[in-house]
């Protein structure tokens, strides 16, 4: 195709208009007669034994329709899955427990279910259950938890679901060779995705004995999981997925959407179930902390020779995603840095906390935190600059991932980003105030975009080219506000000449729309992407065909611009598109189709050590910060935050900025404030006052800037970048803060009162 | 919980019903069909729920339905009645300042508010004015272009 038309246009999106003048119907905006409000009784205890629950007085208040437990549902425990349906074995497939049955493993796990005419009345009901508790000691420390003897979580005999390695070379000949060694440890910890709507739905029985369920969910593929709970037949469950008001992996996993299913199945009524921020804040899944063990080894020059990482993590009280949280963080355990010599073990363990799961980066954000400080260490120590270092030791096109070593086929833009990000924080700002101490800190990164490639991934998409020149397509994408929605309406515009205006997308169905997969792991430019242009290009060709033989020209002659079929160089020879259109439905053309793409399929490695080809491609990027710290609050303000991504191709610039910027200011949120403090099993902060996120007063004017170097996978070459975006911003801050005051934080997040003790100890030490 | 009578208008139209007497403002206009008005967080914090309250920006998931008896309630819906209202929803769309959306009504209005009474402020100021409302998706940038865009073009205008 020669120039695009739509496609690099920073243009408003689909669903802008339906936001900004409040018509778009989010999750809990829709009602139906009749319906039910449900509530969720939660354990007060974050480990007990339950001995006895008696639910005759809730059940006798007036009101009530439906009081259920464990003892009511009736496939109580499957597996975790998350939308896949190729066989991946024992090693990612944890127990998936609907409601809490004899022994309660973490503080907000579910116990009963209750739906009643009104939610105060539900809520009344809720008081009525009796629970008869016996605690249980717990334990709540994941290095402890792997220790023998440790409380047992579960019913199995060890609290570690999962251990992942993977090595290259000898590291003790690699350390050997070292000039200068580095080791320390670093942990990282528990975090809210904190999107602003809740997770909730409205789950209701159709006409055709359907469980119907309205939510808001990035995996709609869980229809088959809640099926398998109720033990239906998998056509006997529909997910209508609604625009989200956010997701970030929090919606990834079930949230309300087995409640619903089994109280609408129970009481045959509409049922409506919403969480409040602390029950949120309190029951859905975290971001994994990390205890992180690291050395690492170099060269006087800085070349490293050596990487050894021992990575721990929490997964709180259930599996869910954390097998694959963790393979994320192995892989990704040594950075985008070529090191003869490496080896990593990751052990993933249960504890009587919050279970922990997806959250946007997915166990890249946490080594990255790591491996990044300690370049930054060794830079000072070698007197080389942050750039040098990286430059000397980046990974490059053709050169092979350090953990796994699988080799970059496509354009690998380090040092090409850090570069660029370095020189764009230009002059050093000048301080007058001798207390706030300025310094500047950079970080690169890679991280996968697709989904593991044993997941056997793929996406499909239907498109509809009308009489009258209009579009219909039907793609089983969510949208958790990142704009992917929009981003095929884009694609579709771009390759059948009209404009977005008309086209009309139908979404998220599992009973009308063609399933896309999830909206998961910076998968959907990439797969759905391809999929929408291999329907679209379909038809195209179509279209072109018969217009050439109207034209009596070579169809390569012909473009599609503007509802006109010209012939290029002669734009005044051309047909309307509609007349080509009319002509295709006289022949019995089908001007419609669904189309399937594949992601590239490999075997499940061997987990022990994990070789080859994980994913299916990476995106590259660089963060360079300035910040202010105040030495006598241990304030840090960010003055400076550049963001430099190789996307491979901007579809929409504006949204591909926005998940720049906007995935910065999320990871500096981490570097900076965020904490879900969790003290023996118990959130200690389960609200917004005290669970502190960016706001608008906290933040830089974030600069993106875009490389498109056209290398991706996705449609037209580009990239995902909606985890990449957040993926190492935190320890580019961490390494600004060092810069600017000689201490440096190991233990996130770097809150005021942190940096003040750190600066005393430096002080006295001193 | 007992009901009494309520006489307000949404959006310039009147509305004449009842209200408990604990009932928020969030859960009243929501139950009166006004959905746009969105609920994050039922305690202050987030901001989403904002609506505009005879002439001043409020959080209505703090503030009692009966506080707002007699009096005018603005909500994202009414904007487009006002120019800096629709100017504010355009700058929104053009600068993409947008992504899930969530957050976008009740800055929208405390946006429109703040402009009411400081209609050429720089973009700290406008960050600080909206530091009330969270957003997690955007990092800010966005939205503070877009109202920025409209306080120049304000300037310009004057």
């Amino acid at each position: 195709m020669s120039e695009f038309k739509i496609v690099g246009k920073p243009i408003p999106r689909d669903d802008a208009w339906a936001k900004v003048t409040g018509e778009l119907k989010y999750a809990d905006d829709f009602s139906l007669p009749g319906m039910l409000y449900a509530k969720v009784l939660r354990s007060k205890y974050p480990a007990a034994k339950i001995i006895s629950i008696n639910t005759a007085k809730a059940e006798k208040l007036n009101g009530v329709r439906a009081v259920l437990t464990a003892k009511d549902v009736p496939h109580n425990e499957t597996v975790t899955r998350f939308g896949q349906s190729s066989e991946v074995g024992k090693g990612f497939e944890g127990l998936y427990r609907v409601l809490a049955d004899k022994k309660v493993r973490f503080m907000g796990e579910a116990v009963a279910l209750v739906a009643a005419d009104t939610e105060e009345i539900a809520e009344k009901a809720l008081d009525l259950i009796e629970v008869n508790y016996e605690t249980l000691p717990g334990v709540f420390d994941p290095v402890e938890a792997m220790k023998p003897g440790a409380y047992l979580v579960g019913e199995n005999n060890s609290n570690i679901i999962g251990q992942f390695g993977c090595s290259q070379g000898d590291i003790i000949k690699g350390f050997a060779e070292a000039d200068i060694i580095i080791e320390d440890t670093y942990k990282v910890p528990f975090v809210d995705h904190a999107y602003l709507e809740t997770e909730g739905g409205i789950a209701w029985i159709d006409d055709y004995g359907v469980i119907n369920i309205r939510v808001g969910s990035q995996v709609i593929e869980h229809f088959r999981d809640v099926a398998d709970v109720l033990g239906l037949s998998h056509n006997k469950v529909r997910y209508i997925g609604t625009m989200m008001g956010g997701g970030f992996g929090g919606k990834e996993d079930i949230t309300v959407e087995a409640y619903l299913a089994l109280l609408t199945w129970k009481t045959k009524k509409p049922v409506r179930l919403f969480y409040t921020r602390e029950e949120s804040i309190l029951c859905h899944s975290k971001r994994h902390p990390f205890v992180m063990k690291y050395k690492v080894g170099a060269k006087k020059d800085g070349k490293l020779v050596a990487l050894n990482a021992e990575l721990i993590s929490d997964a709180g009280a259930y599996p869910y995603l954390s097998p694959w949280v963790n393979l994320y963080a192995t892989v990704n355990a040594a950075g985008p840095y070529c090191i003869p010599n490496v080896k990593v073990r990751t052990y993933c363990v249960l504890t009587n906390n919050t279970f922990t799961s997806a959250n946007r980066g997915f166990g890249a954000p946490q080594p990255n935190v790591v491996y990044e400080s300690l370049m930054d260490e060794l830079a000072h120590k070698l007197n080389i600059s942050p750039l040098e270092i990286r430059r000397r030791n980046c990974l490059t096109t053709g050169k092979s991932l350090s953990t796994t070593g699988q080799v970059f086929k496509t354009y690998v833009a380090l040092p090409e980003v850090a570069e660029k990000a370095w020189e764009a924080l230009g002059e050093l700002a000048k301080c007058e105030d001798k207390n706030r101490k300025v310094g500047r800190g950079l970080a690169i990164g890679l991280m996968s975009y697709g989904r593991m490639t044993f997941l056997h991934d793929s996406s499909r998409c239907y498109v509809r080219l009308e009489s009258d020149g209009s579009v219909l397509i039907r793609s089983g994408i969510p949208d958790l506000g990142g704009g992917q929605v929009s981003l095929l309406c884009q694609i579709v515009a771009e390759e059948l000449g009209i404009p977005m205006s008309k086209i009309k997308i139908y979404y998220s169905d599992t009973a009308l729309t063609p399933l896309a997969g999830t909206t998961t792991a910076t998968r959907q430019t990439y797969m759905s992407g391809n999929a929408t242009l291999k329907a679209a290009r379909k038809i195209r060709k179509r279209i072109i065909s018969k217009a050439a033989e109207l034209l009596n020209v070579n169809p390569d002659k012909l473009d599609i611009i503007e509802e006109k079929v010209i012939v290029k160089y002669n734009q005044s020879q051309y047909l309307p598109l509609v007349e080509v259109i009319k002509a295709c439905n006289t022949a019995g053309i089908e001007l419609f189709c669904e189309v399937q793409f594949n992601a590239p399929f490999t075997i499940v490695p061997d987990l022990s050590n994990i070789r080859g080809m994980t994913f299916p491609d990476f995106t590259f990027g660089a963060q360079a910060v300035e910040v202010a710290v105040d030495t006598e609050t241990g304030q840090v303000e960010i003055l400076k935050l550049i963001t430099c991504y190789d996307v491979g191709k901007a579809i929409n610039p504006l949204s591909v900025e926005g998940q720049m910027e906007g995935g910065s200011i999320y990871g500096m949120g981490y570097a900076l404030m965020e904490e879900v403090i969790i003290e023996k099993g118990i959130t200690m902060t389960p609200s917004f006052s005290e669970y502190i996120i960016p706001t608008a007063a906290d933040v830089p004017d974030v600069k993106a800037i875009l490389v498109e170097s056209g290398g991706g996978l996705g449609p037209y070459g580009a990239k995902g970048i909606g985890e990449p975006a957040c993926s190492i911003i935190a320890p580019a801050i961490l390494n600004a803060i060092y810069d600017a005051i000689g201490v440096r934080i190991k233990n996130l997040p770097a809150t005021p009162e942190k940096i003040i003790r750190a600066l005393k100890k430096e002080y006295f030490e001193k | 919980m007992e009901e009494y009578k309520i006489d307000l208008t949404v959006n310039g139209e009147k509305i004449s019903t009842t209200a408990k007497a604990e009932e928020s403002l969030l859960k009243f206009l929501r139950r009166n069909g006004f959905t746009e008005v969105k609920c994050g967080c039922e305690k202050g914090e987030c901001g989403t729920c904002t609506v505009i309250l005879n002439e001043k920006a409020v959080k209505s998931c703090i503030t009692l339905a009966l506080q707002a008896n007699h009096k005018e309630v603005w909500t994202v819906k009414g904007m487009e009645k006002f120019e800096l209202g629709r100017k504010l929803q355009k700058s929104f769309v053009n600068y993409g300042a947008i992504q899930c959306g969530f957050c976008t009504p009740g800055m929208i209005i405390t946006a429109k508010n703040y402009l009411d009474q400081n209609p050429i402020p720089n973009r700290e100021e406008i960050k600080k004015a909206i530091s009330g409302n969270l957003c997690r998706c955007t990092g800010y940038k966005k939205i503070v272009d877009a109202i920025y865009a409209v306080a120049v073009e304000n300037q310009r205008s004057k």
